[in-house]
């Protein structure tokens, strides 16, 4: 028994220190990418939404930007409205978010520089295969969420205050409905984030809005389709901001500033353009600039 | 300082979804407390009072699944319940039962492991006393129960510390649902992502309060028995 503990102890070092070294040489191959001498300030905070992050935007841009600037980028994921909040009590230095209303607050009160609307996908609404409300075929996401609260079938709302619950509460104003959690039982306000919701919306088989990147980043695993898809009501615009220095101290402004270049670059919105097309055939974002 | 005193004043005067997410955990709690106790006092008694082969082993086991990770838990709950797994059909996951299995299965191990050690200390004497006396096996298993009462309320409380501060595993299997599965720790989570720290302190204090009050009538009652032995 102790001789099999032994050996099994001295495997997992083994594969420890071999992982370790196979560490050390990616290490060793980026800094040899690496061109940029390191900024005074490397750490920037960048504080962004679970649909960004979820989607693998980040994690793809993310060592691009690093290389390219050599930035140490801590990327932190909430919801938009918990993502704003970090603005303000100075614990980030950059937001990349979508939620219209609320960015332009955060900045009329002065936490942000400007807001810099640059990149978009569209929201769509995800459902049982055999779809119950009869959804599909909607003209609007309005009429999409009238049949679900007619057809009392359940729905998944982040509930959470993010951008994506801002916009779901928008459309149920425009369908003139106001589903109530309390005493709706089929209207359940989850708390969770996106691919939370998804994964709850596939496992009670139940209507959720979701944003089109992290649907299909998480698409694999669901028991879902996309019922009603892009329609006019349903744009969902992400935008930079750069946190105001006079509210808070100890922030890496110049570390914001170089990140909103980069990311509005030409060479990095081709890049944004096209992520997403090898590995689900289709583009996850859209750009305008 | 005005989160503070906002949250104070939650404390005081707790809004309606506040009494209904305290409703909730103490729901949650108490079942799983009583239907961990149903399980695991029994099997601890016996653990504690008889000699078997491999009851070094069985200990052993039951030790290490007195510390099994939470999260573990949940994902083990998690997996059983979703539609892809055996337990599928049931529909069970995102609701207060799936909460109640997820938190039985962190507490029962932990309330025989204690049950088992509580008796072994006791069971000596009694033994000896009810070969003395003659006593019949039930009468055995009943003068056991009195004498082991306090340490017994002791686990139990226990147990219900354990239940009332868990988070990991009830937030994957319950899903933190608004006025379904939202209890206490899930909300402190939920809310302080948001920045409502309010409500978080308020709920952490109340949370705090309860798990203080529980843990000193249990340490009370582990005193007392003490006394006796």
């Amino acid at each position: 028994m102790k001789k099999i503990l032994c050996t099994a102890l001295c495997l997992l070092f083994a594969l420890g220190a071999f992982a370790g070294c196979a560490q050390d040489t990616g290490a060793t191959t980026t800094a040899a990418v690496t061109t940029a001498a390191p900024p005074a300030n490397p750490v920037l905070r960048c504080s962004t939404t679970t649909s960004v992050n979820d989607s693998g935007l980040m994690g793809y841009l993310e060592p691009l930007f690093e290389a390219a600037t050599g930035y140490d980028l801590q990327i932190t994921s909430n919801g938009s409205g918990a993502a704003i909040e970090l603005g303000r009590t100075g614990d980030t230095d950059v937001l990349l978010v979508h939620a219209k209303s609320s960015e332009e607050e955060f900045v009329a009160e002065g936490f942000g520089v400007e807001r810099i609307p640059f990149m978009y996908n569209f929201f769509v609404i995800a459902g049982p295969k055999d779809d119950p409300a009869k959804v599909a075929g909607s003209a609007t996401a309005a009429d999409a969420l009238k049949k679900i609260a007619e057809s009392k079938s359940t729905f998944i709302s982040r509930g959470d205050d993010s951008g994506t619950h801002k916009a779901e509460l928008k459309i149920w104003d425009a369908a003139g409905i106001a589903p109530d959690a309390g005493k709706d039982t089929w209207y359940i306000s989850s708390g969770a984030k996106m691919g939370a919701c998804l994964e709850m919306a596939s496992q009670k088989q139940g209507y959720v809005l979701t944003d089109k990147a992290t649907y299909l980043a998480y698409q694999g695993g669901l028991d879902l389709n996309i019922v009603l898809g892009e329609s006019d009501d349903m744009k969902n615009t992400y935008s930079l901001i750069a946190c105001d220095p006079d509210k808070n101290t100890g922030l890496n402004t110049e570390g914001a500033q170089a990140f909103i270049d980069w990311m509005t670059s030409d060479a990095t919105i081709a890049l944004i353009a096209e992520y997403g097309k090898t590995e689900y055939g289709e583009a996850l974002f859209f750009t305008d600039m | 300082m005005e989160q503070f005193k906002e949250a104070i004043r939650l404390v005081f005067s707790p809004d309606k979804e506040l009494w209904q997410i305290i409703g909730v955990t103490l729901v949650m709690t108490f079942a799983s407390t009583a239907i961990s106790c149903a399980l695991g006092i029994f099997p601890g008694i016996f653990i504690g009072s008889r000699r078997f082969r491999g009851k070094k082993l069985l200990m052993k086991i039951l030790y290490t699944f007195m510390g099994l990770p939470p999260v573990v838990a949940g994902l083990v709950v998690f997996l059983l319940l979703s539609n892809r797994g055996p337990l599928g059909s049931l529909h069970l996951l995102f609701s207060v039962e799936a909460m109640v299995i997820a938190q039985c299965v962190l507490i029962v191990p932990i309330i025989t492991g204690l049950t088992a050690s509580a008796v072994a200390l006791k069971y000596p004497v009694i033994a000896e006393t009810s070969k003395g006396l003659r006593l019949s096996g039930w009468k055995q298993l009943l003068l056991l129960l009195s004498e082991c009462r306090g340490a017994l309320i002791s686990v139990a409380l226990t147990g219900f510390g354990r239940a009332i501060s868990e988070v990991g595993a009830v937030n994957l299997v319950g899903g933190n649902i608004r006025f379904k599965t939202r209890v206490m720790t899930t909300s402190i989570m939920f809310e302080t992502g948001m920045g409502n720290f309010e409500l978080a302190i308020a709920l952490g204090i109340l949370l705090l309060t309860i798990a203080f009050a529980v843990n000193f009538i249990a340490s009370t009652f582990r005193r007392e028995t003490d006394d006796y032995a």
